[in-house]
C-alpha cells in the first residue's frame, strides 16, 4: 500500500508546488481544481458514455489487432509466398507513423470508426512481430521428436507451438494494450467521433478549459493502469492454470 | 534381420559413416559401441528414418514401426510425466501408462513437471515416453545416461523381457555386456 501512496504524494505534492510557482490555472491546474473536475464530469451523462466508447474502440482494435496478427504470423511463418508478400507490408506498416495512419484514414473511413483501424493497424505488427520472433525460437529438437513420434499437426500446435509461443504472446498483448491505448484516444482527438474522451479531450482544449483536459487524461491514464493491471492479472491466472 | 548396405552419411564436409555395411538382427538387444564420434548415433538415426544418407540403403524396416528415444530427453517443460505417455500411446492402447512408468521405475511421479525431475529420472521418462509409442523396434540412443548402474542394469532386463528388437548405443561397457550382442563400429 504504501509503494503506490508514497509516490503518489510525493508527485502530487510536486504537481501543486509547480501549479503554485506558475500561479495560472489556464497553464497549470493545480490537483485540487483537477479533482473538482472529475467529480463535476463523473456525475454527467456524457462522462460515462465518452469512457465505455473509448473503452469499446480500443477493445476492439485490440482483439482485432491481435487476432489479425496472430494469423498473419503464422501465415507468414509457414507460407514462404505469405512471408514474401506480408513481411514487408508489415515492417512498412510499423514503421510509419501513428499520425501519418489517421490523416490518412480520416479520407476513407468514417470518424467512429477510425480510433478502431487504428489501434487495430498499431496492434498487429507489435504481435506479429513478437509471435513471428517466438515460432523462429520455437525448439527444433522438439518438432522433430513430435514427427519422429507422429504427432499430428493439430497435436503440434497444441503442444509445442502455444506453450512455446506463450511468453510471447503475453509480452505482445500487454505492450498492444498500451499502444492500442494511446493510438486509439490519439486518433479520437484528430477525427472526434461522438462520444469519445479523445473528443471530449478537443473540446476542453479548444474552450481553454485546462482542468478539464487535465481530467480527462486522468480517466485515460486511470483507465489505462487500471485495465493492464487487469489483463495482468488474466494472463497470471491462465498461466498458472495450465502449468 | 535389417541390413545396411554400403552407408554413406556426411555431413557438410565431415563424414560420419563412410561405405558402412552391416546386419542386424531382428530379435534381442544389441549394442553399438565405438569411439565418440564414429557415427553410431548416425547409424540410429538413420535406421530410424530420421536421416538420408547419401549413398547406401536401410533393409528390413518398415517407415513408422521403430521408437526413437533421441541423445536429449526432449520432454515438454508443460507437460506432466504421465500426459508424456499419453501424448504418445496408441488410440486404443491396452498398457496403461503406469505398466511403462514402473518398468522404468517412476511409478509416482504421474502428476510432476520435468522441472521436477532429476536427471536420471528424466531419462527414464524420455524412455517410457518411447516405449509407450508402442512401435515393434527400439532404437535407444544412449538411454541410461544419467541413471545409476543397478538401476539401469534391471531396466536392462526388463527391455529384454519385452521381446521387442532393441538397437541401443551405450557408452558403459558393463551394460554393453549384458546386452544379447555387442556390434562395435
Amino acid at each position: 500500500m504504501l509503494r503506490i501512496a508514497i509516490p503518489l504524494a510525493v508527485w502530487l505534492g510536486v504537481w501543486q508546488l509547480a501549479s503554485y510557482w506558475v500561479g495560472r490555472e489556464l497553464l497549470l491546474p493545480s490537483p485540487a481544481s483537477v479533482w473538482e473536475c472529475l467529480l463535476r464530469l463523473g456525475v454527467t451523462r456524457e462522462f460515462w458514455l465518452s469512457a465505455g466508447y473509448t473503452l469499446l474502440r480500443v477493445a476492439a482494435g485490440l482483439a482485432g489487432g491481435v487476432v489479425l496478427g496472430t494469423c498473419l504470423a503464422f501465415l507468414t511463418h509457414f507460407c514462404t509466398w505469405a512471408d514474401w508478400v506480408f513481411s514487408p507490408a508489415i515492417r512498412v506498416l510499423r514503421a510509419t507513423p501513428v499520425v501519418s495512419f489517421i490523416l490518412l484514414v480520416y479520407l476513407w473511413v468514417s470518424r467512429t470508426n477510425i480510433p478502431t483501424l487504428i489501434a487495430g493497424m498499431m496492434v498487429l505488427p507489435v504481435v506479429w512481430g513478437s509471435l513471428t520472433a517466438g515460432l523462429n525460437a520455437v525448439d527444433g529438437q522438439l518438432l522433430e521428436m513430435a514427427r519422429a513420434y507422429g504427432f499430428s499437426r493439430g497435436k503440434t500446435l497444441r503442444l509445442i507451438y502455444l506453450p512455446s509461443l506463450r511468453p510471447h504472446f503475453t509480452g505482445a498483448l500487454l505492450n498492444g494494450f498500451g499502444l492500442a491505448w494511446k493510438s486509439g484516444v490519439a486518433a479520437e482527438v484528430l477525427c472526434p467521433p461522438k462520444w469519445a474522451v479523445g473528443s471530449s479531450i478537443q473540446k476542453a482544449r479548444q474552450a481553454l478549459e485546462t482542468p478539464e483536459l487535465f481530467a480527462w487524461t486522468a480517466v485515460i491514464v486511470v483507465l489505462s493502469l487500471v485495465l493492464e493491471w487487469l489483463l495482468g492479472l488474466w494472463l497470471r491466472g491462465r498461466q498458472e492454470g495450465t502449468t | 534381420m535389417i541390413g545396411v548396405e554400403h552407408l554413406t552419411v556426411t555431413y557438410g564436409e565431415k563424414v560420419a559413416l563412410e561405405d558402412v555395411s552391416l546386419t542386424l538382427p531382428r530379435s534381442g538387444v544389441t549394442a553399438l559401441v565405438g569411439p565418440s564420434g564414429c557415427g553410431k548415433t548416425t547409424l540410429l538415426r538413420v535406421l530410424g528414418g530420421l536421416l538420408t544418407p547419401q549413398q547406401g540403403r536401410v533393409t528390413g524396416l518398415e517407415p513408422g514401426e521403430t521408437a526413437f528415444l533421441f541423445q536429449e530427453n526432449r520432454l515438454l517443460p508443460w507437460r506432466t510425466v504421465a500426459q508424456h505417455l499419453t501424448d504418445v500411446a496408441p488410440r486404443h492402447s491396452a498398457t496403461p501408462p503406469r505398466a511403462w512408468l514402473e518398468l522404468v521405475e517412476l511409478e509416482g511421479e504421474e502428476g510432476a513437471y520435468p522441472s521436477a525431475l532429476s536427471g536420471g529420472m528424466a531419462r527414464r521418462l524420455a524412455l517410457a515416453r518411447c516405449l509407450a509409442l508402442e512401435r515393434e523396434v527400439l532404437l535407444l540412443d544412449e538411454p541410461f545416461t544419467g541413471v545409476d548402474p543397478q538401476r539401469a542394469q534391471r531396466i536392462l532386463q526388463r527391455l529384454k523381457d519385452l521381446g521387442k528388437p532393441v538397437i541401443l548405443v551405450a557408452h558403459e561397457p558393463h551394460l554393453a555386456q549384458s546386452c544379447d550382442r555387442v556390434m562395435e563400429l
